[in-house]
Formats: structure tokens, C-alpha cells, sequence
């Protein structure tokens, strides 16, 4: 079950990356040949199932040392229901894209610098403080971005939407009080997650930047606001914090990159174990 | 079963088979009681089913297609075919009086109504979940996540029994 995609992973990245200018243009990932986006909404598609995929997978290497029993079910929980989403998305994304990828195709037979999540979502899982305010920061940009989408032009991915936006909720809502706990709570915690908050600000701008290819699926009929997303978003947070006696420290650049598949180390390390299965068996069923 | 082998010609007659199936991990209703199978249609005995899942990531989908599957084929079907759709997407509120019934007297609270509107519930304050058991609503929620993507876990102060309630979603 060899496939194209396999072989232009990270030895042709690494070795064209030192002969080539890094070049920040939209789309053109610095050492892969120059992508040029065919399919812009198979593409977005990949950015929402991506985000999902690989949060869900850092959750889920929880299971088994959640600090005590309901949150290692929760956390679960939440895996679940990121994958299930990823899988929705992506295999959608794998029906645009009409070469016969269908979404255990695109989640295990891919590279890292073909993915297209946020840098947020792969950072290291940290401690169970850190998890939670990466989560708080996700699930309220999932919340107002699925709440936006639900009511776009493309039917099957508003259905999707409109589907994946319950559990958002929940999932806002609980890691929302897991951050006021731990914020409002004993020195230490709120030592902890202002440092998990500290640490992890820089890597929200890149989840409202846009791009041609959210200007090319607006014109198919899928818009967000990424400016009145931004402003929900930023009251959602901002009370939170607010309640959770945490600040948020300004910082002078945003991490960007994973739009157009450039990551941090810690993607491929991930990848490494999600996908190491699915790679020695192939087409294995059970 | 009700419908005698060879006898499935309507929808009507599908979804009788289909209440005879139950959710897996919920056995005491059904998966048309759950309202998951969302229409059905038999041409020339082949059956076509249409069911929406539950959660997203509910890992009992599978097995509650083959079981759809395995219903209908002994019930008379020349094939089947079960179609995926997410929308409209599921809610408890399409749990009839019935099956919340069953799900009371299984041990299992049925769920509230599901929730609307607003996008955003922090710190809400929750309607008291009233005890299968006993029936107090003297109850506490001792987690939001339970054995199954769709239960949460509540203590009963009155009778002292912990018990799964069905998350209104």
C-alpha cells in the first residue's frame, strides 16, 4: 500500500531546505516542491480535520495518567469526540480531494509537513494545567468557528458543523472551569497555568489568520468572519481569565507556520507514534 | 421479531425490525427509540437505511450498523444498504416518553432538555438530576464524563447510589 505521498517527506524537505530561501509566500512550504492548491476547499478541510486529529491525539496520551479517574475519562472524552470530528472532516477533505484518500489515508499516510493544523494544537501536552489552558484557548476558537461554519454555503460541512459544535460546548465549558479552578486556586496552580497561559499566547494569532485559500472558499460559499470570530473569541477568553485571576502578558509575534505545513519538532515526534501502526500493517483490518 | 422472513416491504415494516435492535451499550432501548435511524425504504427487497450517529467519535456506530444489518437480513432483506448522515444532528430531545421510561427503570436518568441557542453555558447552574433509584433530587454531579460518551456520572445524597445520567445533548 505505497503511496506517493509517502516517499516526499522529510529527506526531500531536508535536503532542499538549505538550497532554497525561505520563502514566506502563502502556500509555498520552504523545501517541498512548490504546492500549488488545486482543491482550496479540500484544503481547508484539512486545516479543520488536522486541528482536531492532532489535538485529539495529544489528549489521548492522557489516558491512563489523568490526575484522577473522571478527568482521565474526560480527557478521553474529549479524544473521542476530536477524532470522531477528524474523521468527518478529513474524510470529506479525501472526497474533494478525489484521489481516492479516505480519512485513515490522510491520518496516517501523510508527513508533517503535510499537515495543515495550528502550531497550538501539537506543542507537548505539558502538564495537566498546561493541557487545560491549551484546551480553553481551542475549544473557544472551535466554538465560534463551528458556530460560524454550521450556517455556511457547503451543506455537508455545516452538517458537520453544526454536529461537532455540541460537543465543542461541553468541551468549552468544562476545560473553561478546569482554567478558573486552577487559576482561582492555590498559588502553585495559579503559578502553573499563568506560566501555561505565558507560554502558550503566542500561538493564538495564528488561529485567525487568513489567507487566499480562506478567500477562495468564501467565494464557494464558505465564509468566517475572522474578525467577528476573533472578537467572540476574545470576550469568551478575556472573562475566563478574567475569573481565573489570569493575565495575559502581551507578546510581539505570533508563531505561524502550520497553515502551509510548517511545524515545530514536536509534530513529527507525534506522528511518529500515532502513525506507527497504520505504517508496519498497511491495510491491516480487525 | 415481528415481521416474518420475506415480509419487509415498507418503511413501517423496517423500522418494526429495527426496534428490535438494541443501542449495545445501552441494551434496554432501541436503536429506533434512540432516534438514530432517521428513514428507511425497500425497493425489491433491498433495504435502505438512513441513521445519524450520536457523538462524533461514538465508537459503538460500527457495531450498531452490523447489527442494523444482521436485523434486516434475517428478517427477510435481499440486501441492505445503511447510509451515514450528520444533519439534522442528533439529540436527546428525539428520545421519546418511553424509552426515558426504560432508561429510568435500567438505572440510567433520562436526559434534560437539550439545550439551544446561546453559545455559551460556563459555571450554569444545573436543574437537580433526579435519582433513578429513589427519585430524590437531592443529587450531586460527580463527573461530566462517564462510561459512555453520552453519560455523565451523579452521586445521590438521599440513597447514597451512584448512577449514569444520559447527557442532554
Amino acid at each position: 500500500m505505497a503511496r506517493a505521498d509517502h516517499d516526499d517527506g522529510h529527506e526531500d524537505s531536508a535536503a532542499n531546505v538549505t538550497s532554497e530561501p525561505l520563502n514566506v509566500a502563502p502556500f509555498n512550504v520552504a523545501g517541498v516542491r512548490a504546492p500549488v492548491i488545486t482543491n482550496p476547499l479540500a484544503e481547508y478541510l484539512l486545516r479543520l480535520g488536522d486541528d482536531r486529529l492532532v489535538l485529539g491525539h495529544r489528549l489521548s496520551e492522557w489516558c491512563g495518567h489523568g490526575p484522577i479517574l473522571e478527568e482521565d475519562i474526560a480527557v478521553a472524552n474529549f479524544a473521542l469526540d476530536l477524532i470522531g470530528q477528524a474523521t468527518m472532516l478529513l474524510g470529506l477533505a479525501g472526497e474533494l480531494e478525489g484521489k481516492g484518500r479516505d480519512a485513515d489515508a490522510l491520518a496516517f499516510f501523510r508527513d508533517a509537513v503535510h499537515f495543515r493544523n495550528a502550531l497550538l494544537v501539537e506543542l507537548p501536552r505539558g502538564d495537566f494545567g498546561f493541557t487545560m489552558v491549551r484546551q480553553f484557548l481551542f475549544d473557544a476558537f472551535s466554538v465560534v468557528q463551528l458556530d460560524a461554519l454550521a450556517s455556511c454555503g457547503h451543506a455537508e460541512l455545516a452538517a458537520i458543523a453544526a454536529k461537532a459544535l455540541k460537543e465543542a460546548k461541553y468541551h468549552l465549558r468544562h476545560s473553561s472551569e478546569w482554567v478558573v479552578r486552577l487559576g482561582d486556586g492555590t498559588a502553585e496552580s495559579h503559578r502553573r497555568v499563568q506560566e501555561s497561559l505565558d507560554a502558550l499566547w503566542r500561538y493564538t494569532g495564528e488561529l485567525f489568520e487568513r489567507d487566499a485559500v480562506d478567500a477562495a472558499v468564501a467565494e464557494q460559499g464558505v465564509v468566517f468572519d475572522h474578525d467577528a470570530a476573533k472578537a467572540r473569541w476574545e470576550a469568551i477568553v478575556h472573562d475566563v481569565l478574567a475569573r481565573a485571576t489570569l493575565e495575559v502578558k502581551p507578546v510581539k509575534l505570533m508563531a505561524s507556520g502550520g497553515r502551509r505545513g510548517r511545524h515545530t519538532e514536536h509534530l513529527g515526534h507525534l506522528l511518529s507514534v500515532m502513525q506507527s501502526v497504520a505504517r508496519a500493517h498497511p491495510g491491516a483490518t480487525w | 421479531m415481528s415481521v416474518l422472513p420475506g415480509t419487509l416491504t415498507s418503511r413501517d415494516d423496517v423500522f418494526a425490525v429495527l426496534d428490535t435492535v438494541k443501542d449495545p451499550e445501552v441494551p434496554v432501548i432501541s436503536v429506533v427509540e434512540l432516534g438514530i435511524v432517521r428513514d428507511a425504504s425497500v425497493t425489491d427487497g433491498h433495504v435502505h437505511v438512513v441513521i445519524t450517529p450520536t457523538y462524533s467519535g461514538c465508537p459503538a456506530m460500527r457495531e450498531i450498523e452490523d447489527d442494523v444489518r444482521a436485523a434486516l437480513l434475517a428478517a427477510g432483506a435481499r440486501e441492505v444498504t445503511v447510509q451515514l448522515v450528520f444533519a439534522p444532528a442528533w439529540t436527546t430531545d428525539w428520545i421519546g416518553p418511553d424509552a426515558r421510561e426504560k432508561l429510568r427503570a435500567y438505572g440510567i436518568a433520562p436526559p434534560g432538555r437539550a439545550e439551544s441557542g446561546g453559545l455559551i453555558t460556563l459555571t450554569r447552574r444545573r436543574a437537580p438530576v433526579a435519582c433513578p433509584w429513589c427519585g430524590s433530587t437531592d443529587t450531586r454531579l460527580q463527573s461530566e464524563f462517564g462510561s459512555t460518551a453520552c453519560k455523565a456520572i451523579h452521586t445521590c445524597n438521599a440513597c447514597r447510589q451512584p448512577f449514569d445520567e444520559f447527557k442532554a445533548i
